[in-house]
């Protein structure tokens, strides 16, 4: 495969195709980043969670129409206000629902399956309503587009990079808030000992919707980074939900750990096996190594020891 | 004729005169459309939905779910041929009532409306489906109960059916032009191609890869590569092509993948002025979602494009805005839809019949002079006569035709040689 090509060309690929696998990796953390916490802290088999994304990500569509029709000179710098209007958006539309719908089944964790597909069902005929069916193009300023010349034949997207920058940031701030908080170790206990917490003075109604919240409004700002490399549409979620479940079991649901480790993993898998295979052979040989995986290791990769 | 003169009347056809004098169809004098109108018994000897005033067909595309995206544009397309056709007075003095289905984009519900349109509401026509998975679905149920369908979409080819008048393109009429041209007028001798991965692109790349490599002097594929519908992360396969270094990258990628395939080109530095890029899965249609600045410099071979100039398709256009608003635009399958209604009452008037087996044995020959793409014409084979063009898609999302093929291209389904 390699015999034709100059040495530097080869060496140029390698570096591009390294970023290739670091902004897959990125994409993976940042959009199971949300789910850990959903599924991973409170057990909540969220169904949803694309259309969570995807509100993300409409929001930053009107958030850019607004920008273009009534403050354009501020256009190059929309997209972070976009980001934080995404995370309140999604965040307040996650409490909504885990008032309305989720609170009633911490109990029956397989029925919260079946209510957030139909959550997830409503919500995608919501967003064809009120913004059509047709996808939506997301206008990005133009320092945001195209690439960064390393050299000759080095270029890196610079939507990657943002992408990377943005998982990044975010997985520092969930990390200290769900380790190094108070708040935090309030979401660990309930977690770990419901009753217990209660009895100690935790208010568990409130931690269970603000950690709901949290999640969805880290969903939120993942459509909305995802504008930068996908599709914007009614049923885009749809897109995303897969790999997402995919990349927390593999983890161990219960590990934020253990889901960056496994988005690692499989990214570089299947960014490698793209390369040398191709696009459909690279994701069968990548769920055929997880299937196997997860059958002798059935908790994920990294999992909290409990005392039962 | 039956005038209300003659004796008594029954209460259907007393009901049915007075709901054509009530008919807001203000300018035609009812009397007159009725009298120009053949019998009912004459044009209807298989229980069809027909009266003496009215005509019913069937339209069945999703307008929820995934493909509703797509399909939105072919229901107004035909709801707009359909409303021009009754302004004008209808089919053989009927006008035509529309019964609308919701596919849902759900391959088995296509199948069960379209047995509902056939057996409970006894239509004349389905204008509809759009991917090939639901006309698929569709077909045993049109060959079951004698149905007839215009499907609109272009496709893979490797169908034919007395039920089925296919008004897009098939395969080798939308590739082979488009192959040639880029071969000749742009010199490309190495093609990448690259799709979703089910039939539809596979038959394509097939066919342009026996083309490719058997009927173009000196050219060769250097890589073929399919993902899985919805796959969003292309930039392994776009440092493969970085290292190929196609001349052509020919594309047939569809759905919300199409969108981040471009977004992800363009940022990884490929230039769709230097790099050639020949596409047949991106219509107007499709640049609303992934965005003019994405795409401007690709190619697109289709055989409609909104910004043609004659004045079919000035007239088309206009109408259609007027229809349903100025921010809406016209990709290849909407115009194809538009064609189904028209054919459907040419071929209708040409039978002096809306029983199916008259329409589809009248059909090969029909001429559709007043097409938006230009002349059509139907062909032995159920698929239409017609050109292919090259569109080079602007910033704004139109396209601006390069080329049209000088003649007519022969539809041929089952091409020898391309299996």
């Amino acid at each position: 495969m390699f015999g034709d090509y100059s040495f530097s060309d080869l060496g140029s690929i390698f570096v591009m195709q390294g970023f290739a696998g670091l902004i897959l990796f990125s994409v993976f953390v940042l959009m199971a980043l949300g789910l850990a916490i959903i599924f991973g802290q409170m057990g909540v088999i969220n169904m949803a969670h694309g259309e969570f994304m995807i509100l993300g990500a409409y929001v930053t569509w009107m958030t850019s129409e607004f920008f273009k029709a009534h403050l354009p000179a501020f256009f190059g710098g929309y997209f972070f206000l976009a980001m934080i209007l995404a995370f309140l958006a999604s965040g307040a539309l996650g409490m909504v629902v885990e008032w309305a719908l989720i609170r009633h089944l911490y109990k029956r964790p397989l029925d919260t399956l079946l209510a957030t597909w139909g959550l997830s069902l409503i919500l995608q005929q919501v967003y064809r309503s009120v913004f059509g069916g047709r996808e939506v193009g997301v206008d990005l300023p133009d320092w945001m587009m195209g690439s960064w010349q390393v050299s000759d034949t080095i270029q890196i997207p610079i939507n990657g990079m943002l992408v990377m920058a943005i998982t990044v940031i975010i997985t520092l701030i969930v990390a200290y808030i769900l380790y190094y908080s108070s708040w935090g170790r309030q979401v660990r206990a309930v977690m770990q000992n419901r009753v217990m917490a209660s009895a100690i003075g935790i208010n568990t109604e409130k931690v269970d919707r603000y950690t709901f919240g949290l999640g969805c409004g880290i969903a939120g700002i993942a459509g909305s980074a995802f504008t930068m490399i996908g599709s914007t549409g009614p049923t885009s979620g749809q897109l995303y939900i897969v790999d997402t479940f995919l990349v927390v079991v593999f983890g161990g649901a219960t590990s934020l750990l253990g889901t960056i480790a496994s988005a690692f993993t499989i990214s570089q898998a299947r960014s490698t096996l793209e390369f040398f295979t191709s696009g459909s052979m690279a994701q069968v040989m990548t769920l055929l190594a997880v299937v196997i995986i997860l059958m002798l290791r059935p908790q994920g990769l990294f999992a909290v020891k409990v005392r039962k | 004729m039956a005038t209300e003169d003659e004796g008594p009347q029954s209460r259907l056809r007393r009901g049915l005169l007075m709901g054509i004098a009530a008919a807001p169809f203000a300018g035609l004098l009812p009397k007159m459309a009725f009298a120009d109108a053949p019998a009912t018994s004459a044009v209807n000897t298989t229980g069809l939905a027909v009266t003496d005033s009215e005509v019913t067909v069937g339209i069945l595309h999703s307008v929820t779910g995934t493909m509703a995206i797509s399909e939105t544009g072919s229901v107004e397309a035909e709801k707009l041929a359909i409303q021009q056709i009754n302004d004008a007075g209808g089919v053989l003095g009927r006008k035509i009532k529309i019964i609308q289905e919701d596919g849902a984009s759900d391959w088995p519900t296509f199948a069960e409306k379209a047995k509902k349109l056939l057996v409970n509401d006894h239509v004349a026509a389905i204008f509809g489906c759009w991917t090939s998975a639901s006309r698929k679905a569709v077909l045993p149920v049109l060959e079951q109960y004698n149905g007839m369908l215009y499907y609109p979409t272009f496709y893979e080819g490797l169908e034919m059916s007395k039920n089925v008048i296919y008004t897009g393109q098939e395969a080798t009429q939308q590739i082979l032009s488009s192959l040639n041209w880029i071969n000749k007028t742009k010199g490309a001798k190495s093609f990448y191609l690259i799709g979703s991965d089910y039939i539809w692109p596979r038959t394509s790349n097939k066919i342009a890869r026996k083309h490719i490599e058997g009927h173009l002097q000196g050219c060769k594929v250097v890589g073929e590569e399919y993902f899985p519908l919805g796959s969003t992360q292309f930039n392994s396969v776009i440092n493969k092509i970085k290292l190929k270094r196609p001349d052509v990258i020919f594309a047939d990628v569809v759905g919300g993948s199409n969108v981040a395939f471009y977004k992800q080109l363009k940022a990884a530095g490929i230039n769709l002025d230097k790099q050639l890029l020949l596409t047949i899965s991106v219509t107007e249609d499709e640049i609303d979602g992934i965005g003019g600045e994405n795409i401007a410099g690709a190619y697109a071979s289709m055989k409609y494009f909104e910004s043609l100039k004659n004045p079919n398709n000035e007239a088309f256009v206009k109408a259609f805005h007027k229809m349903w608003g100025d921010k809406t635009v016209i990709g290849d399958v909407t115009q194809a839809a538009y064609l189904g209604p028209n054919l459907w009452k040419l071929t209708a008037e040409k039978a002096q019949s809306f029983d199916v087996d008259k329409i589809a044995a009248a059909s090969p020959g029909i001429e559709f002079k007043g097409a938006p793409e230009g002349y059509v014409k139907i062909h032995q084979n159920h698929h239409l006569w017609s050109r292919s063009r090259i569109g080079r898609a602007r910033v704004d999302g139109q396209f601006d035709v390069v080329y049209e093929t000088p003649d007519l291209i022969e539809p041929n389904p089952f091409p020898k040689g391309y299996q």
